[in-house]
This record gives C-alpha cells, sequence and structure tokens, in this order.
C-alpha cells in the first residue's frame, strides 16, 4: 500500500501511511518519483529529506518506499564519472534532460551498457570467501578494477566463472554457499551510511606525500589519515584541495565538490583531464571519481554527497588501493544537517546546528584509515580524507571547525592575511600541526636521512623566534637587534620566501618531490650555519647579506626534478661564498 | 475554475494561514483579494493536509479573516519574458511602472530558475574592460563570472555599479550587451541615481529595470532578484545577449529573509539570520556563468552593505564564500577623497587567471598586477611604520615604497567618474609608477617584459 504525502516544506516532506517504513530507507515521493530518504518516524508518520526540489508538490500526493537504504551502485565505471550528490552521473543527466538538472531525471550510477573485459583470478571448484578477488578488469589504463565477493558471502566455493565481456549487470561468476547457488555480478550496491567492513585497521605509518612543501616537510598526513583545511573565503582552501588531488600519491582520488561553486567544478572538469598524472605521465582523471553537488543543488542531496564519495572511496581501499578523499566542503555538509535539523524542529545546539552534528562529523573522519582487506590475496588499502571547513568569518571557535579539529590529526590552518600577502599555501605555520610527524620520523629516516625530522624541527624554532623577533621590531625598530638575530629574521624569510611559498600555477615549482624538499631545506639551513659562524668571527652581516650565492637558493625551488643534483653544486657554493667573506673581514 | 476559500485563520508578520484547502501544492503561487478588490501575491511556504501557510510578498496591511479571499492558482510563481523588456522598468513583482503597455510574453518562466549542469557550463574566460585601473588590472571581471561590491554605508557604491554597467565591454567585437538591474530597498535618491545615469548615458534601451524601493514592502525583495535572473536567463541563453545584472542592496534582500524566519519561528543561525540563508544566496547567485555551445552569458554584480564595514558579518561573508571574489571598498580611501575607493588587497578575483594575457589583455598583465600589488602592500606596510616610528626612521628603500603607495592611490587607484581607462592605458599607469622604484627590487617582471615596457628613468 502507498503512503501519502501530509505536508511538504522545502526538501522535508511528511507522509503518512507507508507500509514497512524502515529508518533511512529510500522513498519514491509524488508522480515524479523524487528520491528521498526516511529520516524520522513518528508512529504512523514518516519525515522525508527529498533529494529533489519540492516545488509542486502537495499533500494528497502519494510515497512508496522501496525498501532499501540509500545505496551507491559499485563496480567498473567509477572512475573518471561526475556524480550529483546521490550518485547520479551529471553527464547522463545533461543528455537526457539538457543544460539544467531538472527534476525527476532517473539514471543509474553505472553505465548499463558498456561492456567490459573480465578476466578470471579464480578457478572453478575453489574456495572463496568475502572479499576475495574473483578477476579483474582494466577500469582505465592507471585503474586495475578488482571485482571481489561482495561482504555478505562467506565460505563459499565458485561453480562457475567465466570470462570475456560483460556488462556490469551480468553474471561473471556462480558461487555455492551452504548449497545455495548465488550469481554474482560485477555490479555490487552497499548503504552509504554505513561503512564497509576491513579485516582489521591498522595504525598509519607511511606518508601521503602531496609535494607541497609546507605539508610533506612541517605538517605531513599519513597514509589512511585525517587533515582538516579551515580557513575564510579567499584564503586559498580550493586550491590547496586541488594541489592534493593532482599530486598526491594515492591510485585513486575523489573528489567531493560539497555546496560550493558551480565554475569551480567546470574548472575540476576542463582541467583534470588535461594534467598529468606525475608518475604515469596519463590524465588525473583516470584515478578520478568526482561527485558534484553545488551549492544551488538541492540541499538534502549535498548532506548525502559526503557519504556517497565515502563509500566509492571505502570500495577502492577494499581492492587493496590507496585512496583520498576530497570534501570541499565539510562546512556545507553541516549546513545541510542544520537545515533538515531545522526543519525537523528538533533542538537546536550551538549555534543552530543539531546535538548530533559532532558524533555525525567523528562518524565521517572515522571511516577513514590503513586497513587489512577482507578477503585473499592479503593486501591493505588506505582511505585518507582532507575535509576543507568554511568557518563563518574565519572564526575557528564555531561548531563545525571545533566538531572536526576534535577528529582529525592534521590542521592546516589557512590565514587569510597570508593570502592577501599573495603568500601561498597561506597555511599558517604557526598556528598549524600534524599528529602524525612522530609516527613518520622513522619513515623518513629511514629513506631520506635523519637530518630530516631535525632540520624540520630546527626551521620551526627560526621561524617561531621571528615571530617574537618581529614584536620587538614594531615597538623599537630593527636597529635594536644584534646582528645574529637579523640574520635570524633574513633565515625566517627566506624560509618563508623560498620553501614555505610555493607557486600552484608554476610548471616546476606546482610539484616538489621529498628529496628537493629535503635538498632546500637543508641549503636554506646550511647558509644560516656558515653565516651565523662567520658573524662571530666578526664577519659584516651586510657582506654575508649580499653574497650573489643568496640569488641562487631563492631561485632553487625552480631547478627542475631532473636537475636536483645542482644543488649539491649550490651547497658547495655557499661554503666558498661565506668562506670569501671571512677572509675578507 | 479555481476554488476561493474565506478560511484564513491566521495573520502574523508577512504570512497567512489558510484552513481547509485542498490539492495545495508547496510553493504554489497565491492571490488574496481584499474586501476592497486589492489583490495580493503570495507563495505557499508549508503546504500540510487541510492548511496552508502562505507568504504575502506585498505584506499582510489590511487582510482580515472574515471576507479576505484566498485563490491558490496552481502553478509556482512565473515571469512572461519578451525581448521587449528591454529598455522597460518594472516593480519587484515584475509588473511595469513606466506606464507601458504591458508586456506581451514570449515565454512564461518560473522565477526559480533550475540549477545549471556544471557539465554543461563553460569556463568563464573573456575578460571584461570596465575602464576602472583597480578592477581592470588588480582584480578583472570575466564573462560569466559573480563578483560582489562590498561596501558599506555611505560610501559611493552606486556610481561605481552605475560607471561599470556604462563602461563595461569585451575587447573583441560588437556583441549585444544587456544590463539588467534589481532594486532591492534602495532609497528613492540612489534609484534615480542609476535611472538618471542610464537615460544620461542611453544606456536605458539595452536595460531592464526591477525596482523595489525602501518604502516597497518588504516581502517582496525576495522575488526581485528572481525576476531579474529569470529575465537574464531569457535574453542570455534565448537570445544570445551577453547580460550584466547588477542586484542592490543584497542586505535588504536577507533582511526580508530573516523576517520570514523569524515570523515562522525557525531556530535562527548566526546574528539570527535563517540556517538555510547560503543556500537560498546561492540559488541566487550560481544563477551565473555561460552554458557550452551558446553565444550569452550572463555576469553577476551584486552589491551589498556591511553593517559595520564588517566583512564577517553573516551577509558578506556567505556572499563571499559563493561569489567568485569581492571588490572591497575602503572607508579610509573614500575618507581621503579617492574616487573609487576600492581596496586593492582585499579584493580578489578568483577568476581572474585565465582572463589575463597574451590575447586577452596583454602580456605583461599577470607579472604587473602581481608586482603592484607586492610593492603597495611593501608601501603600506612602511606607512604604518612611518606612523609609529617616523618617517625618519625607514630605510631609504622603504621611503621609496612609501612614495610609490601614496602615488599608486592617487594616480592608479584614482581615477574619474566619467574616466573609461583601456586596459593598456591603465598597465602604462603601473609601469610609469614602478619606474620610481630601484630596479632591483622589481622581482616580479620579467626581463624581457622590463625591457620593453619600463620607462626609461627621467623619460
Amino acid at each position: 500500500m502507498k503512503g501519502k504525502v501530509v505536508k511538504v516544506a522545502g526538501p522535508l516532506v511528511v507522509a503518512q501511511g507507508i507500509v514497512g517504513a524502515k529508518m533511512y530507507d529510500v522513498v519514491r515521493v509524488g508522480e515524479q518519483g523524487l528520491i528521498g530518504e526516511i529520516i524520522e518516524l513518528r508512529q504512523d508518520r514518516a519525515s522525508i529529506q527529498v533529494y529533489e526540489e519540492t516545488s509542486g508538490l502537495g499533500p494528497g500526493e502519494s510515497v512508496v518506499s522501496t525498501n532499501r537504504p540509500l545505496s551507491v551502485e559499485l563496480g567498473p565505471g567509477l572512475i573518471q564519472s561526475i556524480y550529483d550528490g546521490i550518485q547520479r552521473p551529471l553527464d547522463a543527466i545533461a543528455a537526457q534532460a539538457g543544460e539544467y538538472v531538472v527534476r525527476g531525471v532517473n539514471v543509474p550510477g553505472l553505465d548499463r551498457q558498456r561492456r567490459w573485459e573480465f578476466v578470471p583470478t579464480v578457478v572453478k571448484g575453489q574456495a572463496v570467501t568475502a572479499g576475495d578477488l574473483l578477476g579483474t578488469v582494466q577500469e582505465t589504463p592507471l585503474v586495475q578494477h578488482r571485482v571481489m565477493v561482495p561482504p555478505h558471502l562467506s565460505q563459499a566455493v565458485v561453480a562457475e566463472i567465466r570470462s570475456g565481456c560483460f556488462t556490469v549487470e551480468e553474471p561473471v561468476a556462480v558461487l555455492d554457499v551452504a548449497g545455495k547457488s548465488e550469481t554474482v555480478s560485477m555490479l555490487q550496491r552497499w548503504p552509504v551510511r554505513r561503512a564497509r567492513p576491513v579485516s582489521r585497521k591498522l595504525p598509519p605509518v607511511v606518508p601521503l606525500t602531496t609535494g607541497q612543501r609546507v605539508i610533506d616537510t612541517f605538517f605531513p598526513i599519513a597514509k589512511g589519515g585525517t587533515a582538516c583545511i579551515p580557513g575564510p573565503f579567499g584564503s586559498g582552501k580550493t586550491v590547496v584541495q586541488h594541489q592534493l588531488s593532482k599530486w598526491a600519491d594515492t591510485d585513486i582520488i575523489v573528489f567531493i565538490g560539497c555546496g560550493e561553486r558551480g565554475n569551480e567544478m567546470t574548472d575540476v572538469l576542463l582541467e583534470f583531464p588535461e594534467l598529468s598524472d606525475p608518475r604515469s605521465g596519463r590524465p588525473l582523471m583516470e584515478r578520478t571519481v568526482l561527485v558534484a553537488n553545488t551549492s544551488n543543488m538541492p540541499v538534502a542531496a549535498r548532506e548525502a554527497s559526503i557519504y556517497t564519495g565515502i563509500t566509492i572511496a571505502e570500495y577502492y581501499r577494499d581492492m587493496g588501493y590507496d585512496v583520498a578523499v576530497m570534501a570541499d566542503s565539510t562546512s556545507r555538509w553541516a549546513e545541510a544537517l542544520r537545515e533538515i535539523s531545522g526543519r525537523l524542529e528538533e533542538m537546536p545546539g550551538e549555534e543552530g546546528y543539531p546535538a548530533y552534528l559532532a558524533s555525525r562529523a567523528a562518524a565521517f573522519y572515522e571511516r577513514s584509515g590503513r586497513a587489512v582487506c577482507m578477503g585473499n590475496p592479503a593486501r591493505d588499502g588506505s582511505l585518507s580524507i582532507v575535509g576543507a571547513v568554511s568557518p563563518p568569518g574565519g572564526d575557528l571557535s564555531e561548531p563545525v571547525t571545533q566538531a572536526t579539529l576534535r577528529i582529525v590529526k592534521v590542521f592546516w590552518g589557512l590565514d587569510d592575511r597570508l593570502a592577501q600577502r599573495k603568500h601561498f599555501p597561506a597555511i599558517n605555520w604557526l598556528l598549524s600541526y600534524s599528529l602524525y610527524t612522530s609516527r613518520l620520523d622513522s619513515y623518513y629516516s629511514d629513506n631520506y636521512g635523519p637530518a630530516f625530522a631535525a632540520n624540520r624541527t630546527r626551521a620551526l624554532a627560526i621561524l617561531q623566534e621571528e615571530a617574537e623577533l618581529q614584536e620587538i621590531v614594531r615597538l623599537v625598530g630593527v636597529d635594536a637587534l644584534s646582528p645574529q638575530q637579523r640574520l635570524t629574521l633574513e633565515t625566517a624569510k627566506s624560509l618563508r620566501e623560498d620553501f614555505l611559498y610555493q607557486s600552484a600555477f608554476h610548471e616546476v615549482d606546482s610539484y616538489c618531490s621529498i628529496p628537493k624538499q629535503v635538498k632546500l631545506l637543508s641549503i636554506i639551513l646550511s647558509f644560516h650555519d656558515q653565516a651565523g659562524r662567520a658573524l662571530q668571527a666578526g664577519a659584516p652581516l651586510d657582506d654575508l647579506l649580499g653574497l650573489p650565492i643568496r640569488e641562487q637558493i631563492a631561485r632553487s625551488r625552480f631547478v627542475p626534478e631532473g636537475e636536483r643534483g645542482s644543488l649539491d653544486a649550490l651547497e658547495a657554493g655557499i661554503v666558498t661564498g661565506v668562506a670569501g667573506v671571512r677572509g675578507k673581514g | 475554475m479555481l476554488k476561493e476559500y474565506r478560511t484564513i485563520s491566521d495573520v502574523f508578520g508577512p504570512l497567512v494561514v489558510v484552513e481547509q484547502v485542498d490539492q495545495v501544492k508547496f510553493d504554489e503561487l497565491v492571490e488574496v483579494e481584499l474586501p476592497g478588490g486589492d489583490v495580493r501575491r503570495g507563495k505557499v511556504l508549508e503546504a500540510a493536509e487541510g492548511r496552508a501557510m502562505v507568504q504575502l510578498f506585498e505584506g499582510t496591511a489590511g487582510v482580515d479573516l472574515a471576507s479576505a479571499r484566498a485563490r491558490f492558482l496552481g502553478k509556482v510563481m512565473e515571469l512572461g519574458v519578451s525581448g521587449d523588456m528591454l529598455g522597460r522598468v518594472f516593480d519587484g513583482l515584475g509588473r511595469p511602472v513606466d506606464g507601458g503597455p504591458p508586456i506581451i510574453p514570449d515565454a512564461r518562466l518560473d522565477i526559480n530558475g533550475d540549477p545549471l549542469n556544471p557539465t554543461a557550463r563553460a569556463y568563464p574566460s573573456e575578460f571584461i574592460q570596465t575602464g576602472i585601473s583597480a578592477i581592470d588590472c588588480m582584480n578583472p571581471l570575466v564573462r560569466g563570472q559573480k563578483l560582489p561590491i562590498f561596501s558599506g554605508a555611505g560610501l559611493p557604491h552606486p556610481q561605481i555599479a552605475a560607471q561599470i554597467a556604462r563602461q563595461a565591454r569585451v575587447r573583441s567585437g560588437h556583441e549585444q550587451f544587456a544590463v539588467v538591474f534589481a532594486a532591492m530597498g534602495i532609497t528613492f535618491e540612489e534609484a534615480e541615481h542609476f535611472t538618471t545615469d542610464f537615460r544620461r548615458t542611453g544606456a536605458v534601451e539595452h536595460s531592464v529595470l526591477f525596482i523595489n524601493l525602501a518604502d516597497g514592502p518588504v516581502i517582496e525583495r525576495l522575488a526581485t532578484p528572481r525576476m531579474a535572473l529569470t529575465t537574464a536567463e531569457y535574453l542570455a541563453f534565448t537570445r544570445g545577449m551577453h547580460v550584466l545584472v547588477i542586484l542592490t542592496d543584497m542586505t535588504n534582500y536577507c533582511e526580508a529573509l530573516r523576517e520570514v524566519s523569524a515570523a515562522r519561528k525557525e531556530v535562527p543561525g548566526r546574528r539570527g539570520y535563517p540556517g538555510y540563508m547560503y543556500t537560498d544566496l546561492a540559488l541566487i547567485y550560481e544563477r551565473a556563468g555561460r552554458i557550452r555551445g551558446k553565444p550569452g552569458s550572463i555576469t553577476q554584480m551584486p552589491i551589498l552593505t556591511m553593517p559595520e564595514d564588517d566583512k564577517t558579518h553573516p551577509i558578506p561573508d556567505l556572499t563571499g564564500y559563493i561569489t567568485e571574489g569581492q571588490v572591497i571598498l575602503s572607508r579610509e580611501l573614500h575618507n581621503r577623497g579617492i574616487y573609487p575607493p576600492i581596496n586593492v588587497s582585499q579584493s580578489l578575483s578568483r577568476l581572474k587567471d585565465k582572463g589575463i594575457g597574451q590575447d586577452k589583455t596583454r602580456e605583461d598583465h599577470a607579472d604587473v598586477l602581481n608586482q603592484l600589488s607586492a610593492a603597495y602592500d611593501r608601501g603600506k606596510e612602511a606607512r604604518e611604520l612611518a606612523v609609529v616610528l617616523g618617517e625618519t626612521a625607514l630605510t631609504p628603500v622603504d621611503r621609496e615604497f612609501l612614495r610609490f603607495a601614496d602615488a599608486f592611490e592617487r594616480e592608479f587607484v584614482r581615477q574619474g567618474e566619467d574616466e573609461d581607462r583601456t586596459i593598456e592605458t591603465t598597465l602604462d599607469i603601473g609601469w610609469r609608477l614602478m619606474a620610481v622604484l630601484p630596479r632591483s627590487e622589481l622581482k616580479r617582471l620579467s626581463d624581457r617584459h622590463l625591457a620593453r615596457y619600463l620607462p626609461s628613468a627621467g623619460g
């Protein structure tokens, strides 16, 4: 029996008499079959958040439950797709409905016509269990899709396995599960609000290299870790997110544009196919999934979009890949939550946000992690989450930022004063932190030498000292400082301008490998040390600062990765340069 | 035959509740007829069984419970659009107020519009020359962008907006250009400034004006920008015109939004504004852009006054998160007599990188932009230092930068209200000002550009 609508208020619809209504089940509302999700049950009445515009909907219209929670389709074809918040491909919507996203468009998440070449990795009669690999599909030149036994099937025997080209719905295997035969196709469904299972979680110990100096050297994130980027508008959040999507050394990127600008998504769509992956040279799009629910698209779908994105990411993690999720911006997700909560007339917590904001945010970020995947062959995967936060007025004490900071381990605090001074990425080095540094240091020292961690600590100390010295300069002028202190100021400036500053738009500077980062930092500090010793020996500061080698230090970030060797020569040049000044003095 | 209801049970603020209704749809258009024959328009905010909450655009003054009649029209609010709207003046709900004939619509469009599919958008990349140096060089505007002006009470944003509307042009060829102007709750004098200016310059012939004045119905302001944008979408994507939409003042719009929210006793977000204000503003601002394969474009320039010049106030804050940059006006510059008082360091155009350079403006544009802004910031720092320690405490180089900053404000930022500078003129002024700085300090300019554009000393 069908239920019927009794009240419509914006994205919230109340319906009565839905048979078998369960919390978080998907329903179809009205003649157009608008997609909605049950979010509250009170006796016979169900409150439904509708993922499409409800204008023109009225009491009396029918509501039918699909008896299924909100799910995504998983299988080959996810990569290179661009989805709305509830996994409808935007290009398919455009093909059906034209330039505007209209209501009631019904398109599946995965293409039903396309055939994929399935190569089996098991044989008939083999025992398999949940998560075991059945076969592979070359989804894009960069991604080999691994078709797994769905999580709900265990202790099975392969009764039949096929090979060749199939659509996602055609069976590729028949499994015998306790006497019952189950057909398996490449298409799986998974409810978005439930984390996919793993065998066990592992602590994160390997850095997620991003090619961004301030991140990799000073505030690194681990594979399987979580980070947040809060910052007021105009401080460059989106550029940082784009840089990470471009350069992070992961196998898969899931980029969630949650309530952001339409033109920005268009930019990603146009740019990613043009950019090439630094490791393989293939277009970045071949490892990317985009979920785009722009700010003018329905608010309830915005709430769902981050779950859609993370479920897709988990699916690739289960294959044993390193996956990174970029969510821009989680504040818009929280606002969607607030809007729905307000319409439900729930008692508000801080600033009108629902009391469960913090627990929902925590549950979302907790879906990250490095893990031993289920099934055979044995494999590890990782899922890292980088969430942008847009605090109103740049005020970090607001509820969304605070709820996020309590759970994430890395904080990249963007500073609009730095952005105004055109210092990018505008990550404030005095405010930001990473709780992974100590965990990752052994990895860094094994791979890049023991000096790495020590240099980072020294550099941060110099920057901290700079902040204090500048206080003095502001009060009494630069003349009050000793030559040694002035050298510290100069070194700090060099750290800021020649190391922390990184141009996202410069061909070479956009990406900086870790060995190059190590070298650049040691060059700056080596000048500092030698000039410091020369000062003590009586060399005049101005002569040291006037050395032509400093110009070369400033340009060293533009040295292409291939010519990194020239930096060694530069380091040697510092020794002779400084010695020359000492000799004169 | 439409049913009429005489069952209005509550009237509060801008809202009325109609009981015993049948088949009411959410967002449906409603007419409430008062005993004197006066008809008010409204829309359904909440449709429940046998009960509808209606928001009246023209206010509830004079509505009674006994004899007022409500009619539900079975459709959402629409606007009849046509090319004949150019040159005409309408009220905030799209009815002609210039004494001209009614518009014979070419199409009737839902004023709420639909979200543009990101895959159908074309990325904005054509430079619009506004003739104002502080915008053209430092924060360039491109077609399809939404770039608001953050102003404050008493600052000359009407003059700046009018100047942009008058001077804006694309450098390549002649294309059809139109201005859609929506006034929400601004004063008669401010509106007069625009209309007079449009008439004086002949711009009125390719303009459509929607006017809701400060003494007009408050809730009507919620419909006005939607009327304007529906017209703009028709002109841009059906008629292939390049449309500049000026929305002023968005602060009044947001206040109307808050009024309705308060009347509905909704849980307030920051400063009493509703939690859905971000979404609501996005539905307006995102109706800018270009569509792949279509000639037209919509460029938006919303104007808002920041309460207490505070850009962290919810209205500018949420706007800034949606729009592609912002032009911020400075009271300090204004008080020093500099027009237009654009705060170059705080303003930002997010789409500038794709709109400037060789073939679009000039090859040296990006370098000049970076160098001017770096030098100006350094000059301002020196100025602050000079205030504390006196000018004698500055190093000779810092003194040069201080002089540069003064000259930059006086000669580059400042210009006449009718002065229309080409981008070449603007860039050349920039080069002339930078020539006073020591060449070793001009680190962001390439040697090639220095050789080509830097005026020789004394020249």
